[in-house]
């Protein structure tokens, strides 16, 4: 458990240092879900890195555990909403409103091109 | 016991153990009600958690500075948990592999319509123009999107509130906007709630269907690196 944890830290800590290092504008911890996702690659090739945290589903088991309560982690961040109560007083019906339709905007653009995009594909491979 | 009560209250409302479990039991109830409602989209456990402990920092009159001290141990862990998205991604690598080029098509034109709506509209709706910049990221997760808005120079904690609001408001309208659109292809629909409503929507999504959850993590992972090369683009061609 300790081992698995801290295998996902180093790749976050890793990622971060690429990142700032090297003055990207990405993000720290999408780099160290790269970083994890080759490690686990490499270790299903190569059977020496299968030990410690990559063995018995040690940094899986881990994983898990914090994606099962993803959205607990945003309600520090959520909560900051106390620090604006006068700008929602002032926008809020606008600022929600804008939110919404935007969401909803980006739910249905995402959705069509993926389902047209695997369509017209499938459609490629079945021509003759 | 000590002498006066209220020096207790003074020692423990300026301790993080207090605000720490004060985040944790109020998710833990706002969950088992979501659970008791079948997943009900409208109990939420994030919008739920949010207005109980909001309102019971504005009754108490502590200040959010002092909750966060105790609330940002939970904060932390968006990070590793960004990382722990590689698991599920390898766990369905051949499904995710074989959906390559939709996923492509659709993470450009869900990450551009994500930034460009909200601006445009925000625009439209006359907000001032520290506004519309702090809530460009809003489709992104909340560390990723409070970066982008600070090397915007706007205000990442207004940002943070604006990706929390659109992830519930994601998550709650998703399955039923589906639903009734007719789509049953859960990869596709994991994948838009994954691009537009980040972490909360991809913890809905779960909820919902392991490959759909796949799919938004995978979204919001793609997401969140695309978003941080395109918000400062955008906005420097839209707001100029």
């Amino acid at each position: 458990m300790i081992a698995s944890l801290s295998l996902i830290l180093l790749c976050q800590l890793i990622g971060e240092v690429f990142v700032r290092g090297l003055g990207l504008p990405m993000p720290g911890p999408v780099v160290g879900l790269l970083l994890l996702l080759l490690l686990l690659s490499a270790r299903d090739r190569f059977g020496v890195l299968a030990r410690g945290p990559l063995h018995h589903d040690g940094v899986e088991n881990a994983s898990r555990g914090l994606l099962a309560h993803l959205s607990l982690l945003f309600v520090p961040a959520g909560v900051g909403v106390v620090q604006k109560l006068d700008l929602i007083a002032a926008h809020g019906i606008a600022i929600t409103a804008v939110l919404a339709i935007s969401v909803v905007v980006t739910l249905l653009v995402t959705v069509t091109t993926f389902l047209v995009a695997s369509r017209l594909l499938a459609r490629g491979r079945n021509a003759p | 016991m000590s002498e006066n009560p209220f020096s207790l209250w003074v020692y423990l409302s300026q301790s993080p153990l207090l605000w720490l479990t004060v985040t944790l039991l109020i998710y833990a109830v706002a969950d088992a009600v979501s659970l008791a409602t079948q997943r009900h989209p409208l109990a939420n456990p994030v919008l739920h958690s949010m207005w109980i402990i909001g309102a019971f920092l504005l009754l108490t009159g502590t200040s959010y500075t002092t909750y966060f001290g105790g609330a940002q141990f939970v904060h932390f862990l968006l990070g590793p948990a960004t990382v722990a998205l590689a698991v599920p991604l390898y766990e369905n690598r051949k499904v995710v592999a074989a959906a390559i080029l939709p996923m492509l098509a659709a993470l450009v034109m869900g990450s551009v319509t994500a930034i460009v709506s909200v601006v445009l509209l925000a625009e439209a709706a006359g907000l001032p123009r520290a506004v519309v910049l702090s809530l460009a990221p809003k489709s992104v997760t909340a560390g990723v999107a409070m970066g982008i808005s600070e090397s915007l120079l706007a205000d990442p904690s207004l940002t943070a509130v604006a990706v929390v609001l659109t992830g519930i408001m994601g998550a709650i309208i998703v399955t039923p906007l589906m639903n009734r659109a007719g789509i049953t292809d859960f990869r596709a629909r994991g994948f838009a709630v994954g691009i537009a409503a980040h972490g909360i929507g991809t913890a809905r999504a779960f909820q919902v269907d392991a490959i759909a959850g796949v799919f938004a993590g995978v979204a919001m992972s793609l997401n969140a690196l695309v978003t941080s090369l395109l918000v400062p683009l955008a906005v420097t061609l839209m707001m100029r």
